[in-house]
């Protein structure tokens, strides 16, 4: 491929990621998770007046109901676009740049109102002169990443399945198995194997699920680290340092990417 | 009769007109404490100035009072003790002390008191010790506002600040102590106190009780110690307005105790521990008026322990608030005031109405497998703890706060 | 212009198209017809891009079209169901599909021939079926392309639009352009159409003009034409 259809093409996508991201900005959905999130953040801030009480509360939350949201919204977004997306597909235009850039547009606008939503009361509340202010912008890295995961996964469900119901059950079993059914086998394993040193299945456990990686980096951040230091010295030496928090955030991008490159993948080989 | 009188009265006046002044220096006739000490009578007084003096093994074998202006330094050259006092009525002040010598075979200090009594030590700075203040079969005498600063890395090559061995009535107050072995340590040492003391960054314990009874510590600071306090086999200890905080790492707490009975645990503040307080069979215990702060476990019981009793504490944002390791419950827990409780107060008597459950299945998991730890507030555990508040099956099912209060018990 | 070579196409276990051989070399309006099922859809589709082949070329202008997205700037599609984001406007539409595909000066124009002024600041969703298959045509014909595939062009459209379509679609033919449309109103096929080509299971049945479908079929008229070959194929 030269160069200059490179450029086209990646140009197209970004075009299609702000068509995407504007169309969105403008439906309801996105105001009342904007609003949302607005209105737990004064609550929380405005009635508790603990920040770090409120960073605690706020992770519990963002941990389920980012991936939540993510999901379902990404699955909806890509049915309920379904004939805009052939329109598009008769166009000159690479089918990859068609979905990057919607999948894109989702992800980009679902963190936008995250981000916005809580920052602005952290804001006003005067975060800037806090100490937290690295807990929560880890907080909402932490959030936006895990809200490009979950779209990412979302788009893949959605592409795979031409069936609407199915393709929502699908991504509601995916939430359910990741957020909740994941940690119970991950902690039926930990119990069963209890006899052996469990450092490296309990660092293991928690890559390889988004939502675990994402809220031991916020914990780490928080009460957990007084408590780590009850467990072995692996797992306090691997997360406490540089190097865990790289490796953690590596593999929440391959969370991201490999997503994509299926939705890449599988979009070139699909029929419309 | 009266004669007699007077002639004692005569007799007292005689004697202390006869205690005299002693100057130590450099330049002056007497420049060697050991030298001032061998000529001074009994009650009479050494000044030693500002200055070096390079000596060690120096022997206070009378009543005397030793007062350094200025803080002259004695330098001990690593070679052993420094002071030793073996006489009744001592009183040393004002002394930088350093350069104690260190052996695997004898416990070197930079002040030792050896069976004597009625003794005063103040105003000292210690610095590279071994032993700091070594109290040894000494009773009745005061430990008052001494620095002591360690380079202790090792337990085993590194001694006690402040040591107490079969010492009764000694008053310890406003020192401050880092880098030790154990900030102070006391072993059979009865009805002592310890007031406003600082015990932080040393490697094993702040404060130490062995054996020791009936002592009380108030209004003193541990921080960032290998474990806060550490109070075993010892009976009726008060433990009134300290504050435990930041000891944290592997089995680190802010206070142990082991096989306590009757002490009284009141108005202290425990923040940022790994565990608040452990208890191991220890009995007979009043917890009142305590705050627990963001702690990862703010009171963890272990092995068998009656008839403690728990009331107007705070628990607030700890990870854990109790743990038990047995389903047998014979603890009482009645209006404290919990963060973590949920429940409402619809008749506003400032008592929610209805009971708190401090112990979370989680917490029963987390201590028979430490790893599991990793999953502390995932949704999975919430549910599982949700359960088990419903119908307690593997925590025990009376370990209740009935009367929990709604908001946070001030004094 | 078009070339297809033994093309393949299943969905799971049902065989659309099987083998299927097909030129257009020459400009005119060729007109695929077929009963439901026999994979019209799936041709143009296939021509579009949108539907990937098990087996078998396509070329659109000497070009192969496998895994290749730049010779649809020579093809107009306008697809069957044009269901638009409701949340944009009209304006906007036209604007992001110029914006996405290339410059167009012909929009204008075609707005005013379908008269949707008064609707370009309507949002999409607020639109009946009618006027959004103007936007469609309109968003079909604004670029200029040698090649215009017309996928059920007919539907919802009042008769004025229609008959300006057919005009439209005249004019682009007298440029030389190459127009396939499907259709289901026979009439229209038999006005517009130069060339028939008619699938029957998955392959070309017949493919030719009108008068050469009458003759063969020895019919009258062309619907009668169709139907005959339609039951001829059942009995």
């Amino acid at each position: 491929m030269n160069t200059q259809l490179r450029q086209f093409y990646k140009k197209t996508m970004l075009k299609i990621l702000k068509y995407s991201f504007y169309d969105l900005m403008r439906s309801r959905w996105s105001y009342v998770y904007f609003l949302f999130y607005l209105l737990l953040g004064v609550i929380l801030l405005f009635l508790n007046n603990d920040l770090s009480k409120a960073i605690i509360t706020l992770m519990n939350i963002i941990i389920i109901l980012v991936p939540l949201i993510g999901t379902i919204f990404g699955v909806m977004y890509y049915y309920n676009s379904k004939e805009f997306t052939e329109l598009l597909l008769a166009q000159p235009l690479k089918r990859s740049s068609i979905f990057l850039g919607q999948y894109f547009g989702v992800a980009l606008s679902l963190s936008m109102s995250l981000v916005l939503g809580l920052g602005i009361p952290f804001i006003f509340y005067g975060l800037f002169k806090s100490a937290v202010i690295w807990d929560f912008s880890l907080l909402l890295i932490n959030g936006s990443l895990l809200t490009f995961i979950f779209t990412a996964l979302a788009f893949n469900i959605a592409l795979s399945n031409e069936n609407r119901i199915k393709g929502f059950g699908f991504a509601i079993l995916l939430w359910l198995a990741l957020a909740i059914i994941y940690d119970g086998f991950f902690l039926m394993s930990l119990i069963i194997f209890e006899d052996y040193p469990l450092d490296q299945l309990s660092i293991a456990g928690t890559m390889l699920n988004p939502i675990d990686l994402s809220r031991t980096l916020i914990l780490l951040k928080l009460d957990i680290s007084a408590l780590l230091g009850y467990t072995g010295a692996v797992f306090k030496k691997f997360f406490g340092t540089n190097l865990g928090l790289i490796v953690s955030f590596v593999m929440l991008f391959m969370w991201v990417i490999l997503p994509i490159l299926r939705i890449v993948n599988k979009s070139k080989k699909k029929d419309f | 009769m009266a004669k007699s009188f007077l002639f004692l009265l005569v007799m007292t006046m005689t004697c202390f007109s006869y205690a005299q002044k002693i100057n130590v220096c450099e330049t002056c006739p007497i420049s060697s404490i050991k030298k001032a000490i061998s000529e001074a009578n009994n009650s009479d007084t050494i000044i030693i100035k500002k200055g070096t003096y390079k000596e060690h093994n120096i022997l206070i074998d009378k009543p005397l009072t030793l007062i350094g202006e200025n803080y002259p330094t004695i330098d001990g050259e690593m070679k052993g003790e420094v002071l030793t006092i073996v006489a009744d009525h001592v009183t040393v002040d004002g002394l930088f002390i350093k350069n104690v010598g260190t052996s695997y075979t004898e416990d070197y200090a930079a002040i030792r008191v050896k069976r004597s009594n009625n003794f005063l030590i103040q105003n000292l700075v210690l610095e590279k010790l071994f032993f700091g203040i070594y109290l040894e079969k000494a009773n009745n005498g005061r430990v008052f506002h001494n620095k002591i600063i360690g380079n202790a890395e090792e337990e085993y090559n590194s001694g006690n600040g402040i040591q107490l061995w079969y010492s009764n009535y000694i008053e310890i107050e406003h020192n401050y102590i880092e880098q030790v072995r154990d900030g102070i340590y006391l072993e059979f040492a009865n009805n002592c106190t310890i007031k406003n003391n600082i015990s932080a960054k040393n490697l094993r314990y702040g404060l130490h009780f062995m054996f020791s009874n009936n002592d009380t510590y108030q209004n003193n600071t541990f921080e960032d110690n290998g474990a806060g306090v550490a109070v075993m086999f010892s009976k009726n200890i008060k433990m009134l307005d300290n504050v435990f905080q930041k000891n944290w790492g592997t089995a680190s707490y802010g206070l142990l105790l082991k096989e306590i009975n009757d002490a009284e645990i009141t108005r202290n503040t425990f923040s940022k521990n790994t565990i608040a307080i452990n208890i191991e069979g220890s009995n007979r215990i009043n917890y009142t008026n305590n705050n627990f702060k963001n702690n990862g476990w703010a009171i963890k019981v272990r092995g068998a322990c009656y008839n403690n009793y728990f009331t107007k504490n705070n628990f607030l944002y700890n990870s854990f608030d109790i743990s038990y390791n047995s389903k047998v419950n014979d603890n009482k827990f009645d209006k404290n005031y919990w963060s973590n409780y949920t429940g409402y107060d619809l008749n506003k008597d400032g008592i929610g109405d209805v009971p708190y459950r401090p112990i979370k299945l989680f917490s029963y998991i987390v201590n028979k497998t430490p790893e599991t730890i990793i999953l502390l507030r995932s949704l999975f555990i919430d549910i599982i703890d949700f359960s088990e508040k419903v119908s307690p099956i593997f925590t025990p099912d009376n370990l209740l706060d009935n009367n929990p209060y709604v908001k946070q018990i001030e004094w | 212009m078009v070339t297809i070579k033994n093309l393949y196409k299943s969905f799971g276990k049902n065989d659309v198209l099987k083998g299927l051989d097909l030129e257009i070399n020459n400009a005119g309006i060729f007109a695929i017809l077929g009963p439901n099922g026999s994979g019209k859809t799936t041709l143009i589709k296939s021509i579009l891009g949108m539907v990937i082949p098990n087996k078998g070329t396509i070329n659109v202008q000497n070009e192969n079209i496998k895994n290749n997205s730049n010779y649809r700037h020579k093809i107009d599609y306008l697809p069957q169901i044009a269901n638009f984001p409701s949340n944009l406007k009209v304006k906007e539409l036209i604007r992001m599909i110029k914006d996405l595909r290339g410059k167009s000066t012909l929009d204008t124009s075609l707005i005013t021939t379908f008269q949707l002024e008064p609707f370009l600041n309507k949002k999409l969703g607020n639109l009946s079926g009618g006027t959004k298959q103007k936007v469609n045509i309109v968003l079909t014909f604004m670029f200029n392309s040698p090649i215009i595939i017309l996928d059920e062009p007919t539907t919802g459209l009042d008769p004025i639009s229609l008959i300006r379509l057919k005009a439209l679609i005249q004019t682009e033919k007298e440029k030389g352009k190459t127009i396939i449309i499907t259709s289901h109103i026979m009439s229209f096929v038999e006005e517009v159409a130069d060339e028939i080509v008619f699938l029957l299971e998955g392959q070309i049945y017949f493919k030719g003009s009108i008068s050469k479908l009458k003759s063969q079929t020895k019919q009258p008229d062309f619907e009668h034409a169709i139907a005959s070959i339609l039951q001829e194929n059942h009995a």
